[in-house]
């Protein structure tokens, strides 16, 4: 699995990345009042081979910064590097060269493929924008590709709706491949499939990971996912990064009181070691990236929290070789009591009243 | 305990040969196929399956809202000694919401977006019960705060739209409890959320449960959300129930192939990493076309050890495999379990 992990080469690089999209106010001539944050200072580096999992809830910035990185969603500042070259100066046209290095899967199959053109049509695209032409013709190269993604060569000619959720997310890769990139972004590439065909694309991804030496970036909510096809991990929140680690150190052990949040909320498909878990449960959404808190994003939800975390951001910092957390109180799973329950007086989502915790120590497992 | 079929102390629902088809231009689609179930009273049953596996459309049927003119619905519903199929569709509509109460997946397509939420829960209560604005107002503000609602004062009157969908699903918790229904079936109520949120979402749906002795049919795909919350576990393929058992027998030991091939591909956090995922074969049939045998066949990795490759050709029956275990396969039990066994040590390793 982590053969290819140790490879130094950077295929990406992510420098103090920002994205945000303006807020327009009211009236004849809208002025922008503010901002969403939804990516506001993050730094990500994938190695050649190697897969970087990027984990967070709805609204942490995860799918933005994927599109940042291929210039689908132009970032506000920062920089990025696809190869060696740097690419948020490069103009649209420009940046085409680019995109036969780095390609990108989506979450919904459905509406990532043009259903007016055949499976044939959709995969020889990228040969066509990029001018390639492979040996022994793009057909023949096309129909090699359906064969090597397990899709029938003998389909060439039929269209996107003649096929289910889990072969149409198989063409949209075959698509991804078809120039071997050496990045692939995927965003959510099994969440809309049913189980037993989301671990068929897992193994195919890793497959031809192995085959063709492609990194990935993949982004997810899910973290069984996530922890079966990546060599390491960045928890997001709120647009922040707030833990990296390798992937057997994130969930053996976590540090940020966030990582352990989410790990806990996983249920777990075994009656009896789910009733033995340690339980942390949050209140509360996540709070507007209009208007994120001060201080450090995730205070108002943290049972961790303390005057500091309002005050000063916490900074990312390597407490390990590759395992970098941004919190003042981190804490080990051994110190975490069996239940935490956060509670919060009635307030706004935003609201900065201070979490109310109770700490519950461990008593007999029920 | 979910035997199938009517018992001498009379579980509270009873859903006994049901059967659910809808024409189309493309032949008949048979979405639910014989489906028996029971549930007792306060207790959770979980039916997990994959897309099109009928799922939901028994769901649907049990709470009546299955369109009677474009489906045919066969076979029986029994909710406390009552029979729902045969049932005059307006007889059905008093049930809902009272005695039966539903949760979707998606909040917005329950909650009307030109209301306020105040209202239109106010207006559950008023449609089945004549009480005052008043008094309907009050006891909608305490189910509010009961589900966890903050400054239940002010978002009373928010529309929809004002809420976070974690907020909306606790609305539409609050409005299908409203009448303290005896029965709550719950169709992916997580699905569209975060764990973080769901992991709350479930806590609030039990301690409901318990607060309010409500019997509960959750519906999911997620079988870690079956481990957590059920009671009891049917799990459906191709419109059939395949396997049905205790939450405690059925992960102890799935007997029913497709049981342990979904068990055995989905990634697991709490097991060391496997090299490569064992997923299930080729893709779920299509409900027009099923398999003549076991729908379950052209996927299954042991029908070959079945003399006379019966699997292709015999419908198999859901039969009692172990006290309240029931199973839907032609192979020998002793065989079954041990196929099981041999599966489950290969995956199983040392916790992380």
């Amino acid at each position: 699995m982590t053969a290819t992990s140790t490879d130094t080469r950077e295929v990406m690089r992510a420098t103090d990345l920002h994205t945000h999209f303006p807020v327009k106010g009211r009236g004849l001539i809208p002025r922008t009042v503010g901002a969403v944050k939804a990516v506001d200072g993050i730094d990500l580096r994938v190695g050649a081979g190697e897969t970087l999992g990027l984990v967070g809830e709805s609204g942490s910035g995860k799918t933005t910064a994927a599109r940042s990185i291929l210039m689908l969603v132009r970032p506000t500042s920062g920089t990025i590097t696809i190869d060696g070259q740097e690419v948020t100066s490069l103009s649209p046209k420009a940046m085409v060269p680019v995109r036969r290095k780095a390609q990108m899967i989506f979450q919904d199959p459905y509406n990532a493929l043009n259903p007016r053109h055949t499976v044939g049509t959709i995969i020889s695209a990228p040969f066509k924008v990029q001018g390639v032409v492979p040996k022994g013709g793009i057909k023949q190269a096309v129909l090699e590709l359906m064969e090597r993604v397990g899709l029938n060569p003998e389909h060439y000619n039929r269209y996107p709706n003649e096929f289910s959720g889990g072969q149409r997310q198989r063409i949209g890769i075959a698509r991804a491949i078809a120039l071997k990139p050496k990045l692939i972004v995927c965003d959510e590439p099994v969440s809309a499939l049913d189980v037993s065909i989301q671990a068929q694309i897992l193994n195919l991804l890793r497959d031809l990971q192995r085959e063709f030496g492609i990194a990935y970036l993949f982004v997810a909510h899910d973290l069984a996912v996530v922890r079966q096809i990546s060599h390491r991990v960045a928890v997001m929140y709120l647009g922040h990064i707030v833990e990296t680690a390798p992937r057997e150190v994130i969930y053996s052990t976590p540090l940020h009181p966030y990582t352990h949040s989410l790990l806990s909320a996983v249920p777990i498909p075994d009656p009896q070691r789910q009733g033995r878990r340690k339980r942390i449960v949050l209140q509360g959404d996540l709070p507007s990236p209009i208007d994120p808190p001060s201080g450090c994003v995730f205070r108002t939800r943290c049972f961790q929290a303390q005057e500091k975390c309002a005050i000063e951001v916490p900074p990312l910092v390597e407490v390990a070789p590759g395992h970098e957390v941004a919190c003042h109180f981190p804490i080990s799973v051994s110190e975490l009591p069996q239940r935490i329950e956060v509670e919060k007086p009635a307030v706004d989502d935003t609201g900065d009243a201070p979490a109310e915790i109770h700490f519950i120590e461990p008593g007999p497992p029920h | 305990m979910t035997a199938t079929g009517g018992t001498a102390d009379r579980p509270f629902l009873t859903v006994n040969n049901l059967a659910v088809a809808f024409p189309t231009e493309d032949g008949l689609v048979r979405a639910v196929d014989g489906v028996s179930l029971s549930v007792e009273k306060g207790k959770t049953l979980a039916i997990v399956g994959e897309s099109g596996s009928g799922k939901s459309v028994t769901a649907q049927a049990i709470m009546g809202l299955v369109n009677r003119k474009a489906a045919k619905v066969t076979g029986e519903i029994w909710l406390d000694g009552q029979e729902l199929v045969g049932l005059p569709q307006n007889e059905v509509q008093e049930l809902m919401g009272s005695e039966i109460a539903m949760i979707f997946q998606d909040p917005m397509s329950s909650l009307h977006p030109f209301y306020r939420i105040g209202d239109q829960i106010a207006e559950a209560i008023r449609a089945h019960r004549k009480v005052s604005a008043a008094a309907a107002r009050k006891e909608t503000m305490e189910m509010l705060r009961h589900v966890g609602i903050p400054a239940v004062e002010r978002r009373i009157d928010a529309y929809p739209h004002q809420l976070s969908g974690g907020m909306r699903q606790r609305v539409m918790i609050a409005m299908a409890l409203i009448n303290s229904p005896q029965l709550l079936i719950a169709d992916e109520p997580t699905t569209a959320l975060d764990v973080t949120v769901q992991a709350q979402i479930l806590e609030l749906i039990s301690k409901l449960q318990g607060d309010f002795g409500t019997t509960v049919i959750m519906i999911t795909h997620d079988l870690g959300i079956v481990a957590d919350v059920a009671d009891d576990v049917a799990v459906m393929y191709g419109g059939r129930i395949v396997e049905v058992a205790s939450t405690k027998a059925l992960y102890a030991q799935p007997e029913m192939p497709y049981t342990l091939g979904l068990l055995s591909s989905i990634p697991r956090m709490d097991r060391k990493l496997p090299e490569r995922l064992d997923p299930i074969r080729g893709n779920p049939p299509s409900p027009i076309n099923l398999p003549k045998g076991c729908v379950f066949q052209p996927r299954c990795n042991y029908w070959e050890r079945v003399p006379d490759g019966a699997c292709k050709t015999v419908r198999p029956d859901l039969l009692e495999s172990d006290p309240d275990h029931f199973v839907r396969c032609l192979l020998k039990p002793e065989e079954r379990q041990q196929i099981s066994r041999d599966v489950q040590q290969v995956l199983a390793g040392s916790p992380q």
